[in-house]
């Protein structure tokens, strides 16, 4: 392998859109994914949308999405642990993006069915992310990037300010590469488990982890290590409660549950813990992650009756179904008497259900419960009754290396002359904590796209 | 119908139905998200929408080695091809044919054999041209109850698919609606006009549409000669052979061009793509399929260039050979797809 201009290290979209970039600035670009081909592409293979800003309608979205309502989203959800430069870089980038997706082969297509909310601010691929990854393999192809996948980055040598080789392995042997420049897209580090255990405490062996087993972190441990500037900490991440017999790794969206505001959660000892109404789902998905995390063994167990099976996308796993509730706790493992008696302390708790309304907050809530529930609360009667079982799916890590606008890092207070990060693994550099939904995508995209024209300035 | 088929093709099902990436690709999704539970008349209706473009395979992130193993247009063209053996009047002439190259192929050297008799034990006297081979009366002893039993035939299949899908009553609307979709292979176009995935992996190509559209359009041509001298003969009275510029000629000589030209960019396309992706034991009868249609086509035209000549009544009963085992395998071979298509674009159309 002769080397390259620039490496690129990773395989999802913000590697992607920066060897693209790079490439048509004339640089020879060469990718070193980790994961084999089936598995290419990392998270952003199981996205379906990215967040964009724009002035009246463009491509799928409607009206108008502004840079200040865009912002304003943004510091809601991140209580203001936002970065506004950068964070308005990525927002107002966001509106060419689009075009320029497309021009790479990207397909959009108008909101899913049952995501309506989102048709003015998010923009879906047609075919999802793994689409949009193989539309941009395709197209990279074509501009001559070189793409090397089983191909797993395990160091980067650094001499003062400026890396001068990068070491990995590829079928059993450790190779070298001594490339100008270089881009790290290598994702945060959620599939090492035993680094989400050093920071989360042993809890975190039981988490799923929704996405690619691929991102283990080993590039971002190897910089931090040697003491490339670092954002965020260990223990922040984004996790969600999702079906608890989703496999280990890469289950994505199929595996997401949208009941629970239409039920009761209990835990292993079929005791409540949080108010399942507190708000509409799409609100309240992010913090369920860490709330059944908490609990014992790291499990939650939702339950609904006849009534209310139909108000939710259905989800890749059937339900536990039986006919009594005894019959449902035996078939879930949870306590039948302690079961039986939560829920009719719930039922006997419920009030008027007349104003029910399951797309709104309806305020139909229980009075005298602790914890309560505030809205959509329906006594839980109508056999069958059904189950599901919720474990905490972790969607992707925060910590990771800080970068300016940019996208370069930096060691003590100099920027590291040929090194520049993209997507996942410098998101923190944006937001401190949360997350809104489109937006990992949009940072993948902007600072990939600028990481790759940076690096190849730097090259030529 | 075989319930490991329909099974699997509602566990994928069940898998889209949660995820919806691929809403956008064809008719197939917004049908299936429409259901929550699908019955197995739910999943022959969604069988036969799909035409098995590959695009939701290519786009899966579900796919093998993932544990979930999504293909679903391998899923659904096994409950497809299914149903059309199965709802086959009669059945076992579905079961027989629709898989089977070779019988195919054995059926049209039957059509041959049969034709060399008739035009022995029938000779003509004193016809002109085509007819000296053959008298008219004697083709039309033949091949009318030839055209009319896969009529009846498709008749009572598509009946009983109508019922096995539970669709409501036919309006001219849902018709309407299909022939138009079915006219412009709307759904060919992938969703997005960038066509199929079947030549190369993820590469979007429009080769299947307009291979596609070659056969069907070359096939409707030669349909249209056969017709329009079958009004003159009766009507206006004008009998065979008919002039290089005459409508009878024009309609089949650009037709058969267009059909045999088709028929072998066609399975040039399918020996190119991943069979895998297709009905499972399938493809032979499909490649005979497609290898006599093209026949009838490649065979007419040699009769146009040779007419004159001595071989022609050789070519003759080849050729009618050939379109006598066509027709009469029409409801058991690839052909009752269009009839099908068209029946579950209607019955979508519905929704
Ligand atoms: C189920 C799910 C759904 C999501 N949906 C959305 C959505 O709809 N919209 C949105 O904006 N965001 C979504 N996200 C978040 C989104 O996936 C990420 O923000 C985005 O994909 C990050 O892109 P990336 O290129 O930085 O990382 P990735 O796409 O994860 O790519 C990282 C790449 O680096 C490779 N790699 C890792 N380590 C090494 C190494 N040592 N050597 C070489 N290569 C290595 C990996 O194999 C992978 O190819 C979702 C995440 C999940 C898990
Ligand atoms: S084929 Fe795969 S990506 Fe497409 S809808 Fe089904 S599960 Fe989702
Ligand atoms: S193969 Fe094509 S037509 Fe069939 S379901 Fe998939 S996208 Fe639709």
């Amino acid at each position: 392998m002769t080397d390259p201009d620039i490496l690129v290290i990773g395989g999802g979209n913000a590697a992607l859109c920066a060897a693209m970039t790079a490439a048509e600035a004339g640089a020879r670009v060469l990718i070193l994914e980790a994961a084999p081909k089936p598995y290419r592409g990392g998270n952003s293979r199981h996205t379906r949308n990215f967040r964009c800003m724009h002035h009246g309608p463009l491509g799928p979205l409607v009206d108008s999405y502004t840079e200040d309502e865009y912002l304003a989203d943004l510091m809601k959800v991140t209580d203001g642990k936002t970065d506004e430069a950068l964070a308005r870089l990525a927002i107002r980038t966001s509106e060419e993006c689009l075009p320029w997706m497309q021009e790479r082969g990207v397909r959009f297509q108008p909101s899913l069915s049952g995501t309506l909310s989102l048709a003015r601010t998010n923009a879906f691929f047609l075919g999802g992310g793994k689409g949009l990854v193989n539309a941009y393999y395709r197209t990279a192809e074509k501009l001559g990037v070189a793409v090397e996948y089983d191909a797993a980055v395990t160091h980067l040598e650094r001499e003062d300010d400026r890396i001068v080789r990068v070491d990995y392995t590829k079928d059993g042997t450790t190779r070298s590469l001594t490339p100008r420049a270089v881009v790290v897209a290598s994702g945060g580090f959620q599939a090492d488990t035993d680094w989400l255990a050093r920071a989360w405490g042993p809890a975190a062996k039981n988490f799923l982890i929704r996405g690619t087993p691929y991102n283990r972190g080993v590039v971002l441990a190897d910089l931090l290590d040697q003491g490339v500037e670092q954002v965020g900490d260990p223990t922040q991440c984004h996790a969600v409660a999702i079906d608890g017999r989703a496999p280990k790794f890469d289950g994505g969206i199929v595996t997401r549950l949208d009941c629970v505001p239409f039920s009761i959660v209990v835990n292993k000892d079929a005791q409540r813990f949080y108010d399942e109404g507190e708000d509409v789902w799409p609100k309240r998905y992010a913090i369920w992650g860490r709330l059944v995390a908490a609990q014992p063994d790291q499990v939650g167990y939702v339950i609904i009756d006849a009534k209310s099976l139909d108000l939710f996308m259905p989800s890749v796993f059937p339900p536990i179904k039986a006919e009594t509730l005894p019959e449902l706790a035996d078939k879930m493992g949870l306590p039948a008497e302690a079961l039986v008696q939560t829920v009719e302390r719930f039922n006997a708790a419920c009030g008027d259900t007349s104003g029910f309304h399951p797309t709104e907050l309806d305020g139909v809530a229980t009075t005298g419960l602790t914890p309560p529930k505030t809205n959509w609360a329906r006594p839980i009667t109508e056999p069958p009754f059904y189950g599901y079982s919720l474990r905490t799916g972790v969607t992707f890590t925060y910590l990771g290396l800080k970068v300016d606008a940019r996208a370069q890092c930096s060691i003590g207070n100099r920027p590291v002359a040929n090194l520049w990060a993209a997507g996942e693994t410098m998101a923190g550099s944006i937001l401190g904590q949360g997350y809104l939904a489109g937006f990992g995508m949009t940072i993948g995209t902007v600072f990939g796209r600028i990481a790759g024209q940076e690096a190849a300035a730097y090259a030529n | 119908m075989q319930t490991d088929l329909l099974q699997e093709a509602r566990r994928q099902a069940e898998i889209c139905n949660a995820c919806r990436y691929c809403e956008g690709y064809c008719s197939v999704f917004p049908a299936l998200h429409a259901e929550r539970a699908f019955s197995d008349g739910n999943l022959t209706q969604l069988a036969n929408l799909c035409h098995n473009c590959r695009g939701c395979y290519y786009a899966c992130q579900y796919t093998a080695p993932h544990e979930f193993d999504l293909n679903l247009p391998q899923a659904l063209a096994n409950v497809r091809q299914d149903s059309w053996e199965d709802l086959a009047f009669p059945r076992a002439a579905g079961r027989a044919f629709q898989k089977n190259g070779v019988l195919i192929a054995v059926a049209t050297v039957i059509g041959f054999a049969l034709l060399f008799w008739a035009a022995r034990a029938l000779a003509a006297s004193g016809g002109d041209g085509f007819y000296a081979v053959l008298s008219h009366n004697a083709m039309v002893a033949i091949f009318l109850p030839a055209f009319l039993f896969p009529l009846l035939s498709i008749a009572i299949s598509l009946r009983r698919y109508w019922r096995r899908i539970g669709a409501g009553p036919l309006r001219l609307a849902h018709l309407h609606a299909a022939l138009k979709s079915a006219s412009s292979m709307r759904n060919l176009s992938g969703g997005h006009g960038d066509g199929c995935n079947f030549e190369d992996e993820d590469r979007f190509t429009h080769a299947r549409r307009a291979v596609h559209q070659a056969v069907m359009y070359g096939f409707l041509l030669c349909f249209a000669s056969t017709s329009v001298a079958t009004v003159m003969h009766y009507v206006f009275d004008m009998p065979a052979p008919y002039g290089l510029l005459s409508l009878p000629k024009l309609l089949g000589l650009s037709g058969g061009v267009l059909l045999t030209l088709g028929c072998v960019e066609m399975i040039r396309l399918k020996l190119k793509s991943d069979m895998a992706l297709g009905a499972q034991g399938a493809r032979g009868g499909e490649m005979g399929f497609v290898g006599l249609l093209g026949f009838v086509g490649f065979s007419g035209l040699l009769l146009y260039a040779l007419g004159q000549t001595a071989v022609m009544p050789t070519l003759l009963v080849i050729h009618l050979g050939a379109v006598l085992a066509f027709f009469l395998l029409t409801p058991f071979t690839k052909m009752a797809h269009g009839f099908y298509r068209l029946a579950a674009l209607a019955a979508d159309a519905q929704r």
